[in-house]
């Protein structure tokens, strides 16, 4: 790829802002917090996946997926799956009626590993797993529904209700997916102790470089020919389709991508915060993450990332100074967002911030060619 | 010594100030009278808690927002009256208790979040909450990697003995065996219909039943379960009539029962005359201000602890919440277990002379507490309490009337053989 590529797929203006992120993710945090705030910004920014997915779709492509949660949860149980497992060694859970299973599979008489278990001890399929299963399950619903020119509100509310059934079925089947407390007492990866503080740090990073990495695959697609594509599909439907291409194709990649990326941020949350459970599956955590998007501004995948940060910190900040009374805030604070930024923070930056640095800057470089020109007929007048 | 830090969540700017004046206000009394004599922080604290020479700071970690809200504000209360009360008596080791409170949100992953928050950052001595299996789950590897105090006041499912925790609520066998004896002797009942919500505690509760009732002789003609906030219950209610069961088990949770036992009524199911009698172990006087007094009058509960109790420390219970709190409030049995926690960590902390958490731990069995509301409980090698259970009629004005207690108390066994 020539330079001149680089440049198209990578503006200056996104370049900056990706390097303000990457600086302020790998360098201000970590420096600045100790490791139960970090451990809590990386939790915050496996958010930030499923906001970045939801950008090409809901922002770009205009399908508003209000099911997100379905692929951040097969993933995060991916992971979940391949480290209760490691977690279920026949000496760790002697104390059992069948010792080597899951402890809450004991708790509900089942007595023998189910099948679909069997493959999670090995850790490159967990790996694929977790890439591919939410994936294909996308594909399916995309198929299903795009294929029958399902779109608009329709597709969001089936995604609910799909959000809503997985909801229902991981809670009724207790016996194999750990029900409401979800699986929990996650111990180590591959025999490394993910509780502890160094790694923690070091997830921390992978988590960071992994964002990164999908930040600048959503940047290729957005500058792509797929993301004016998609820009297209969602303003005019029709017209793309009377050009000759097959919407639905499209739109179901994307979808795909969505999910893919959600995926990798369930998984990531797993092995941070060291548990999954179906209460980020529902239609409540689905909609938060749609919120996510949107303080951030759902054009943008970098607001994308700072909206999953801003509304998850005020959250914690919030809560911890007013128990009783944070949600109020949590309200007043989209409220706000909505009423004075519909286009969120990457508005904000857009219409005022970014304006006032390109001014600064502009003026600076004036001065600067100004006081150049001065020397110079100065050192011409001395001459 | 009324200076007590019952602070109704305030700002961290209010309460930081409160502090200082607190500290103050003691280092002062600690200056003109020496009558106070607590021993040296060095000494009952070598593992860098959160305690100073007149203060020990513990956490409150329950949901005061969310659907679980409804069921654990009575027990921050409790909770927050036992603090007071300890503080009024002087302290724990010459130390004013203070407490942090954090907001679980009725959300797993956030209860995990602040459980860590309290252990690592502000270094509670220990911390009193949670309410349902799942945010149990969800903060005891918490507890386990940093080494903290857990006091859990719910009635659960057992099949848990964490070295990090202490259960001051009865564990399943507790509440069901003794429920379902009496039943069966005094009524005379053969036949039994198991219903709950579909998560571990109804179905692992469930489950005991049934091997009690089975070993018994005795028939379970249907188990069902419904997720939680299920509202209809009426397909379940036709076979309830069908079957005619001489009991119904339910253990519904939460707002659903509202709808049960509103639809139960609806059909003609008149609980005062027992046919069927319906036995619950999950509806507590709180739940009952949901339901409506004439919606469940006539039906029996089966646990360890009532608002109507009648004995001193009770009555003395009672009307101090009822101070706090206000007039109108009811006191369930969570609520009581709740209030038992500080004072049972008081106890273990005076017992050992520290506030460090192994020797709080190493001291906890046996420790008995004479002053509970509930009467005589003490503490298990297994980490729960021994306690008397109780069997209470429901009456139209929303309390129980305690019909049956056992006569000795009934030995925590979390882990019971015959019926796993």
């Amino acid at each position: 790829m020539s330079t001149n590529d680089i440049r198209a797929y990578m503006p200056k203006g996104d370049l900056i802002s990706l390097l303000i992120l990457a600086v302020l993710i790998l360098v201000v945090f970590p420096l600045s917090m100790d490791i139960f705030r970090l451990n809590l910004v990386g939790k915050y920014l496996t958010y930030a996946f499923v906001a970045i997915g939801l950008v090409l779709c809901w922002g770009y492509g205009g399908i508003l997926s209000l099911g997100q949660g379905v692929f951040f949860g097969l993933g995060g149980y991916c992971m979940a799956m391949f480290l209760k497992l490691e977690a279920s060694s026949p000496e760790a859970t002697k104390i059992q009626s069948t010792p080597g299973i899951p402890d809450f599979m004991d708790w509900n008489q089942i007595t023998e590993l189910p099948w679909f278990w069997e493959p999670f001890y090995s850790f490159p399929f967990t790996i694929l797993a977790v890439l591919i299963v939410p994936t294909i399950f996308a594909y399916i619903i995309g198929a299903a529904m795009f294929k029958r020119r399902v779109g608009g509100v329709y597709f969001a509310i089936i995604t609910q209700a799909v959000a809503s059934i997985l909801t229902v079925l991981i809670i009724g089947q207790q016996g194999y997916t750990g029900g409401v407390n979800g699986i929990t007492d996650l111990r180590t990866l591959l025999g490394w102790d993910i509780r502890t503080d160094s790694a923690k740090f070091i997830l921390y990073f992978v988590n960071a470089g992994l964002l990164i990495g999908c930040l600048l695959i959503a940047q290729y697609i957005r500058k792509s020919k797929l993301g004016r594509l998609l820009v297209a599909m969602r303003e005019r439907e029709d017209r793309v389709r009377f050009s000759g291409y097959d919407v639905s194709d499209f739109k179901i990649f994307v979808f795909c991508i969505g999910a893919m990326f959600s995926a990798i941020g369930g998984a990531m949350f797993t092995l941070q915060v060291g548990f999954m459970s179906p209460s980020f599956v529902g239609i409540v955590p689905s909609i938060e993450m749609v919120i996510f998007c949107a303080v951030g501004g759902r054009l943008s995948i970098f607001g994308a990332v700072y909206g999953a940060l801003l509304v998850n910190w005020s959250k914690t900040t919030f809560s911890e100074s007013f128990p009783e009374l944070w949600l109020f805030a949590m309200g007043a604070l989209f409220i706000g967002v909505v009423m004075a930024f519909p286009s969120g923070l990457a508005g904000l930056y857009k219409q005022h911030i970014g304006p006032r640095i390109r001014n600064t800057l502009a003026t600076i470089r004036r001065d600067y060619l100004a006081s150049r020109a001065n020397a110079k007929s100065q050192s011409f007048a001395t001459d | 010594m009324r200076f007590i830090p019952t602070l109704p969540t305030a700002a961290r700017a209010s309460r930081r100030k409160f502090i200082c004046w607190l500290a103050s206000f003691s280092a002062s009394i600690l200056f003109t009278s020496s009558s106070f004599a607590a021993p040296a922080t060095s000494e009952v604290n070598t593992t860098g808690l959160a305690v100073t020479d007149d203060t020990v700071t513990v956490g409150i970690l329950h949901s005061v927002t969310g659907t679980m809200a409804i069921s654990e504000t009575g027990s921050v209360q409790a909770e927050k009256l036992a603090i007071k009360q300890i503080n009024d008596m002087g302290g724990v080791l010459g130390r004013k208790i203070e407490y942090i409170q954090e907001d679980g949100a009725s959300d797993w992953p956030t209860f995990a979040e602040k459980a860590k928050k309290l252990l690592v950052n502000d270094k509670v001595a220990s911390v009193f909450g949670c309410w349902t299996s799942a945010s149990r789950k969800a903060v005891l590897p918490v507890f386990e990697q940093y080494n903290g105090m857990l006091y859990y006041p719910t009635f659960y499912e057992g099949l848990e003995q964490s070295p990090n925790v202490i259960y001051t609520g009865q564990e399943a066998t507790q509440q069901i065996l003794a429920g379902i004896d009496w039943v069966v002797e005094e009524k005379g009942a053969k036949s039994f219909y198991l219903l709950g919500s579909d998560y571990i505690w109804p179905r692992t509760s469930n489950k005991i039943a049934r091997k009690h009732i089975e070993k018994l002789g005795l028939k379970v003609v249907g188990e069902e379960y419904y997720p939680l906030g299920h509202t209809q219950f009426n397909s379940v209610i036709n076979k309830i009539k069908l079957r005619k069961p001489d009991v119904i088990y339910a253990i519904v949770v939460g707002g659903s029962n509202v709808a049960f036992y509103k639809q139960l009524k609806a059909a003609g199911i008149d609980m005062t005359k027992e046919k069927p009698l319906l036995l619950t172990i999950s509806v507590t006087e709180d739940e009952i201000r949901g339901i409506g007094g004439e919606n469940i009058e006539g039906a029996y509960a089966a646990m360890k602890y009532f608002q109507s109790l009648d004995n001193e420390n009770n009555k003395s219970f009672v009307k101090a919440f009822k101070e706090m709190w206000g007039e109108d409030i009811v006191v369930g049995d969570v609520t009581q277990a709740a209030y038992l926690g500080p004072w049972l960590w008081k106890a273990a902390v005076e017992k050992a002379g520290s506030f460090d958490i192994d020797k709080v731990r190493a001291a906890s069995p046996g420790i008995e507490l004479t002053t509970a509301p509930e009467g005589y409980v003490r503490i298990h090698e297994n980490h729960h309490l021994w306690s008397k259970t109780r069997i209470g009629r429901a009456k139209t004005d929303g309390q129980y009337e305690v019909v049956y207690e056992t006569e000795e108390l009934m030995e925590p066994d979390p882990f019971p053989k015959g019926y796993q």
